[in-house]
């Protein structure tokens, strides 16, 4: 069986050439970069070639670079290190859309007695800069808000809000895991403190991300221990891996044009197929300002678990914002805070491409969903109901 | 991925008896499409009330369609006696054991095979008496005790797997916990919990004990309505806390800290215990 990988926001291929690079740090390589002799310093010039790769995908400088262990701990570092720094402040703001290692964060710290604003979207899932603009008071330390959503691939306008965030002298945080490599960043024009990308997303390994923080940011660090990423950051440099992100980050610059034109252009087929063969399909999310490889679709009346598995079947990998793949009873967060309703949410799918993907595999997906609808529908109490309302007008 | 048996899959990729049948004797649907699934159940009977044929429609998961075709299976050529008696753990063993966070579809199916049988008996299903426990999804303690009885559950996340009470908001977790302590006392299972005997505490040992009982019986109900609490200083019989949380600056805090603080550590602790709440 054929297999037809269409969750990149889950996480995505490791790139050949980024697997190569980083083969010989395992073996032969495998000094540690803050040791004296030259076994160590060899290393350390590779670790700083890859940081500059970074830097230089992101329009930012090596020294704001600061390597992690994944999005979430960038995610946490840049919450609890902007707390650190303001004890007097206890109040932030962020969105009800947020990945959850911005959310369950926000969450937790609500217990222990911080105020959190947390702003609502729109049907379409755009935010409302009014509502953010009421929201800041003297008491708030730091705004976090995601740069692209990873259900939806709603994209906030990021620059605006950095505007008007900055004019009141707040730090400024966003989770950019989904993104980057998709559209561009470039931190040089940007009002940005910090912002977090995780490597699996594009096409580096799990096991390895990054906080970009502004030089002048005000931060403690979160992870605590030896002088590493320059008392940022404790813990020896995951070598390997940080030489991984390096290329993985000059090859998502060097593909950033194919993502939005060929890429988009699949997402766009496979949407535009789907709309016009499978009736009561809708988007989820405004598609004008949307990352290029991501749609959510529901098809209403139908469950999504039981779309994946029989996708599934068939080779072809997906998810779903449905209450039953999450392991929770309620469906994705997301799709109810943009009051998507229950005969749509339940039965989302997100098909997210990458620079993997062919014509030829959005036809098979194309050519196969119609009927596991079709025959989902045909179980479903729902549908019958609902065209016999149809009939009657 | 859930960790389905060969049994589930075969009954969600190959459904048997899908449809809804025109004449039916007896119909029944449970669930809805808010709640994420919902299956509506109908049968017809033979010269000898035996059931001749049943069929079902399902929305949901994989399982809640595995469950629904397997009870129509189970109950083929039942008498309504019979067939009243199958229970939910009977449609998870049919398929050979379901993940115990999809427990409930297998409640689902039991519960449509009830209220079609209610149906053509002409009766409603009983549903005097009860109260909504879980508002998020519409379950009842009638149901949510049944649940607890018949599969002789122990934790409030069972009660969740098996019934989905307390899988939106988590408000009603303290009822269900209140709920499982009855039915395992009515069932025998679990003497009530000996309370520790009052003797003369040295002020270390009190403060322990209060730190004690503050930890298992009343932060994890604080928490539960995004609440928390912390010990500040004991002066005698006086215990100094400060509300956290929702809990600081929700309006019956007060009541909160006299009625249940105050009460449970009286119980546990010592009965001259006098609680004061340190404004932050």
């Amino acid at each position: 069986m054929k297999t037809v990988y269409v969750d990149n926001n889950a996480t995505t291929k490791v790139a050949p050439e980024v697997l190569e690079v980083m083969l010989p740090y395992f073996s032969e390589y495998y000094g540690n970069p803050s040791s004296m002799h030259f076994f160590g310093g060899q290393v350390q010039k590779k670790v700083d070639e890859a940081r500059a790769k970074v830097a230089d995908f992101l329009g930012a400088d090596p020294s704001e670079i600061v390597f992690t262990s994944c999005g979430t701990e960038s995610d946490n570092a840049a919450i609890f290190g902007t707390f650190d720094s303001y004890p007097e402040k206890r109040h932030f703001i962020s969105t009800r859309v947020e990945h959850p290692a911005i959310g369950n964060v926000c969450t937790y710290l609500g217990r222990k007695g911080y105020r959190v604003t947390e702003l609502s979207v729109d049907r379409e899932g755009r935010l409302d800069l009014d509502e953010l603009r009421e929201s800041i008071t003297d008491g708030t330390a730091l705004v976090t808000i995601m740069y692209a959503n990873n259900e939806t691939g709603v994209i906030f306008p990021i620059e605006e809000i950095g505007e008007i965030v900055k004019a009141k002298g707040i730090s400024f945080h966003t989770d950019a895991v989904q993104a980057a490599g998709k559209i561009p960043l470039n931190m040089k024009k940007s009002n940005i403190d910090m912002l977090s990308i995780s490597g699996h997303k594009l096409h580096a390994p799990k096991g390895i991300g990054v906080l970009y923080i502004r030089k002048g940011a005000k931060f403690s660090p979160f992870m605590i221990g030896g002088h590493q990423e320059k008392g940022r950051r404790g813990g020896t440099e995951n070598v390997p891996y940080i030489i991984g992100l390096g290329k993985a980050c000059e090859l998502a610059k060097k593909h950033l044009d194919e993502e939005n034109t060929r890429i988009k252009v699949l997402r766009d087929y496979l949407e535009m197929k789907l709309l016009e063969k499978i009736p009561n399909t809708l988007v989820n999310g405004e598609r004008l300002h949307r990352l290029p490889n991501t749609v959510s679709v529901s098809f209403e009346y139908v469950e999504g678990e039981s779309i994946l598995l029989l996708l599934s079947d068939l080779g072809i990998c997906a998810s779903s914002g449905s209450a039953c793949t999450s392991g929770s009873l309620e469906p994705s967060h997301v799709l109810r805070a943009m009051g998507v309703p229950f005969t749509a949410a339940h039965g989302s799918i997100r098909f997210s491409l990458s620079i993997y993907n062919t014509k030829e595999e959005m036809d098979y997906i194309i050519e196969h969903l119609p009927p596991i609808i079709q025959r989902l529908r045909d179980i479903s109490p729902f549908w019958k109901d609902y065209l016999k309302a149809q009939e009657k007008g | 991925m859930w960790d389905y048996t060969e049994k589930v899959k075969d009954h969600f990729l190959n459904p048997r008896n899908v449809g809804e049948i025109e004449d039916a004797d007896g119909a029944g649907e449970v669930g809805s499409l808010a709640c994420g699934d919902a299956l509506r159940l109908t049968f017809k009977l033979d010269e000898n009330k035996r059931i001749k044929e049943v069929k079902f429609k399902t929305f949901g998961c994989a399982s809640a369609i595995a469950s629904s075709s397997a009870l129509t299976e189970i109950v083929k050529g039942m008498t309504l006696e019979e067939a009243g008696k199958v229970t939910n753990q009977d449609i998870a063993n049919y398929l050979g054991g379901l993940p115990v966070e999809k427990m409930h579809c297998s409640v689902m199916g039991r519960e449509a095979l009830e209220t079609a049988i209610a149906n053509y008996r002409g009766q409603k299903v009983a549903k005097e008496d009860f109260e909504i426990v879980c508002k998020c999804f519409g379950v009842t303690d009638k149901e949510i005790e049944r649940a607890v009885r018949e599969n002789d559950l122990k934790t409030v996340e069972q009660v969740t797997y098996y019934t989905k009470a307390g899988g939106g908001c988590g408000e009603c977790h303290p009822k269900i916990e209140a709920i499982i302590e009855k039915v395992r006392k009515e069932m025998g299972r679990e003497a009530p919990p000996i309370k520790p005997e009052k003797k003369k505490l040295t002020n270390i040992q009190k403060i322990k004990l209060i730190e004690e009982t503050l930890g298992r019986e009343i932060i994890p109900a604080l928490k539960a309505d995004g609440g928390d609490l912390d010990l500040i200083d004991v002066e005698g019989n006086k215990v100094f806390v400060a509300l956290r949380g929702k809990c600081s600056f929700c309006p019956s805090s007060e009541f909160t800290l006299k009625q249940y603080v105050e009460t449970k550590l009286r119980e546990f602790v010592s009965d001259d215990i006098e609680v004061e709440e340190v404004k932050p």
